[in-house]
């Protein structure tokens, strides 16, 4: 366990860095989490974040990256629905990097 | 006396045999997986009709509403909440748990 | 992805909430979609009433992750098969359910089962 400070708000968080309570998440824990992660927030960055909330909000898991690669080629164009396009954006993982900035927990399954 | 059974009637014979056992004026609370024998359709809902002749048959709504089913409740059975729980409890001289 | 396809079935038995067998079985079979391997799910007993549209868990401060199955659809996971028998016993019929399913008769489940390379149960 260990927490965040953002805005003189303090986060738990757990020992990997995912944030403990999704619901207490918003934009600025999602980028200082990012700025700890190395990942400079570009719209295309919240693209995927907003992306990843909806789909755990709907289905109640974060995606494994084939299910996410395949389920952003869907919503956002084949462009982008590939594992390279998502690396680039998310050097450590489209899946688990980004799940991380966005608040929710280790995808299930990801390998 | 309280009786609680907390097992679903297909799974276990827990059911079966509370209301073997259980004297007339007793009341049986259903909570968790065995709030599906008081639902309409099931197997077990006539054993529950009959029993209502003799007993008093609650359901923990918690347990009904977490597993879809509170559209589907047998008529003449009380649905109760943890203050309700808690009242039963306080109630009956005695409980005992058919685990 | 390279390798042997196997017909595997994960067999589910229990109602959800009550034991945690409905819950690790979910998680597992989403482990299990990244393999590539052919994939059946099997409701039967209890475990048609994972698959009851409606849950509410507020109550029991419990996760509700009854959605989840209709996440399978987008793993790949298509193969869900639902005892008939099953569900008449718990005054349930199709439409209560949350996704597309493939009902069967008990004596066509039988067979499916029998026709698995490994089968999992829960």
């Amino acid at each position: 366990m260990a927490n965040i400070e953002v805005g003189g708000k303090s986060y738990e968080t757990d020992e990997e860095g995912y944030l403990v309570d999704l619901a207490s998440w918003n934009e600025d824990v999602g980028k200082y989490i990012a700025g700890i992660e190395n990942v400079e927030m570009s719209d295309q960055h919240w693209e995927v974040i907003n992306f990843l909330r909806d789909y755990y909000n709907e289905f109640q898991i974060a995606p494994a990256v084939r299910v996410l690669t395949k389920a952003i080629g869907k919503k956002l164009g084949a462009d982008k629905g590939n594992s390279q396009y998502l690396y680039e954006l998310f050097p450590y993982g489209p899946a688990k990097q980004a799940c991380k900035i966005a608040g929710l927990p280790k995808p299930t399954g990801c390998v | 006396m309280l009786h609680i059974v907390n097992k679903s009637p297909q799974e276990r014979n827990s059911l079966d045999a509370c209301l073997r056992i259980a004297q007339s004026g007793g009341t049986v609370l259903l909570i968790e997986d065995a709030v599906y024998a008081a639902t309409r359709g099931n197997t077990a809902a006539t054993n529950i009709q009959e029993a209502l002749a003799r007993l008093k048959i609650c359901v923990l709504q918690p347990d009904l509403d977490a597993r879809g089913m509170a559209d589907r409740l047998v008529e003449g059975v009380t649905a109760v909440d943890y203050d309700g729980f808690v009242d039963l409890a306080a109630e009956h001289k005695n409980c005992q748990s058919w685990l | 992805m390279e390798g042997v396809v196997k017909k595997f079935m994960f067999v589910n038995r229990k109602a959800p909430y009550g034991t945690i067998y409905a819950l690790e079985s979910l998680e597992v079979v989403l482990i299990s979609a990244a393999f590539d391997q052919d994939v059946s799910l099997a409701f039967l007993d209890d475990g048609v009433f994972q698959l009851k549209k409606g849950q509410q868990t507020k109550g029991i401060e419990t996760k509700n992750f009854s959605p989840t199955y209709r996440a399978l659809d987008g793993c790949d996971i298509e193969k869900l098969y639902v005892e008939q028998e099953s569900l008449e016993a718990r005054g349930l019929t199709e439409d209560d359910l949350l996704v597309d399913v493939t009902v069967l008769s008990r004596a066509e489940m039988g067979e499916l089962m029998e026709q698995q390379d490994v089968v999992l149960s829960f």
